[in-house]
């Protein structure tokens, strides 16, 4: 994966604003983001995603322009194909698990049904052990299979990025350590590109192949390199 | 005892209708206001919002002054297609749309705002257009506040009495509804069927309140 990124936001909100700049150069297979809460990261990676337009500069991936404020490009969310992982997972809670896993396979107005079948789902359901809970609702599940539901989600559609926002902020300390472990071993074998933001340091000991930090808004462009 | 039915079938056929055109209008408007901001927007939500606190004789008078012959709408529709809404069914329907519309709208708006934005962004990240993240995510959620709206509609609009009574009149088999049948009733000293007619309108109210506290938000789980 190779991003480029280079954007500016001015949000208002009453009397008080919030800039968000940031510029860097990434490339590799784990990106992670590293900064104390409030700092924009999430919105940095609304922007990279298409759900926030920035007011000037441009992202690129992999050498396709996502947008470009100059040229007046802005692909929607659903033309970029990166999946993105919602801190709370954002499940459809009118929706079982089965069908939330399905989402994004079927195009149009209508929802998979509750006995959606198809061998990419029945794949996720297997290889993340949502077999038994895949008629229940996103409420009924622990917090692991809300969290396994909602990487399954994501990576149905074989995208070619992945955006994860703080993926273990909502889980409890036991869980956090087994479910990133678990995340580990899921990327290296599916080989998919992520860029995760956190502020928790041990994320960064685990995924940062490379580091970017940010605070109050503004992406700092040195970029360190650790881990393996 | 002649009008009673009729003027039953009357009101059902006037409610129905207006809660159809609410349904629609309603839930239009509601999500465009749940979903932009655009300058006026308050100023819309509070003129859309005035039927529920205004006069129904008042809102019968402004609906005369519109929609009748020497109204610039109602002189219009007259002298291009013939068509005559004063004294008819038809005004009387409006005259219901227009009455029952705030208890349409407000809840529908409501119920559109408290769908989580993330939930829409999230299927949007998977691909789906934004008419399908409409029918898919937005409306599944919301549908239970709409229909909430829709029954206290269409109790309403059962019930319309003064705006209908302005434009309509009340014209037996014609346009006398079921309240208005009550009101002549008792005028001409008709106990028996006042007494009939009071006891239809409850039953039908208690049936829709029933309906909608089954349907007020929170009150079931999300599924």
């Amino acid at each position: 994966m190779r991003l480029d990124v280079d954007i500016r936001k001015t949000l208002r909100s009453g009397h008080r604003t919030f800039e968000l700049r940031a510029r860097f150069c990434a490339q590799g297979e784990r990106v992670v983001v590293v900064g104390p809460s409030g700092a924009g990261k999430s919105m940095l990676l609304k922007a990279l995603a298409g759900l926030l337009r920035p007011d000037a500069g441009h992202v690129r991936l992999d050498g396709e322009t996502l947008f470009d404020a100059a040229q007046g490009i802005h692909r929607p969310p659903r033309e970029r194909a990166v999946a993105y992982l919602f801190q709370d997972y954002a499940l459809f809670p009118h929706l079982n698990v089965r069908q939330n896993i399905a989402f994004g396979e079927l195009q149009g107005w209508r929802n998979p049904t509750a006995a959606h079948a198809s061998p990419e789902v029945e794949r996720w359901l297997d290889a993340f052990g949502l077999r038994e809970v895949a008629h229940q609702h996103p409420h009924e599940l622990s917090g692991g299979q809300r969290q396994r539901t909602a990487l399954a989600r994501a990576l149905v559609a074989r995208p070619r990025a992945l955006l994860l926002d703080e993926p273990f902020a909502a889980l409890d300390t036991d869980l956090r350590v087994s479910m990133r472990a678990e995340l580990d071993a899921l990327q290296r074998s599916l080989r998919v590109p992520m860029v995760l933001i956190t502020h928790d340091p041990q994320d960064v000991q685990v995924f940062g192949e490379q580091v970017l930090h940010m605070d109050a808004g503004h992406m700092m462009e040195e970029v360190s390199h650790a881990g393996p | 005892m002649d009008n009673t039915w009729p003027a039953l079938w009357l009101s059902l056929q006037v409610a129905t209708w207006a809660t159809l055109a609410c349904l629609v209008l309603g839930t239009g408007v509601g999500y465009a206001l749940a979903r932009w901001r655009f300058p006026g927007r308050d100023l819309v939500d509070t003129l859309l919002t005035l039927p529920m606190v205004m006069p129904p004789t008042v809102l019968g008078y402004y609906l005369l002054v519109l929609l009748g012959r020497k109204g610039w709408l109602g002189g219009w529709l007259h002298d291009t297609f013939g068509i005559q809404l004063i004294f008819t069914l038809t005004g009387a329907v409006i005259a219901a749309t227009v009455v029952a519309f705030p208890l349409v709208f407000k809840p529908a708006r409501a119920a559109f705002e408290a769908v989580d934005p993330q939930l829409q962004d999230a299927a949007r990240v998977l691909g789906i257009s934004e008419a399908g993240v409409f029918w898919r995510v937005t409306l599944p959620l919301a549908w239970r506040g709409i229909l909430a709206g829709v029954l206290l509609g269409f109790a309403r609009a059962l019930g319309e009495f003064g705006a209908t009574l302005m434009v309509a009149g009340s014209i037996p088999g014609k346009t006398q509804t079921l309240s208005i049948a009550v009101y002549e009733a008792v005028q001409a000293g008709q106990d028996d069927v006042a007494h009939l007619l009071v006891l239809i309108t409850s039953v039908v109210c208690v049936a829709v309140l029933l309906a909608v506290g089954k349907l007020a938000p929170g009150r079931v789980a999300t599924r």
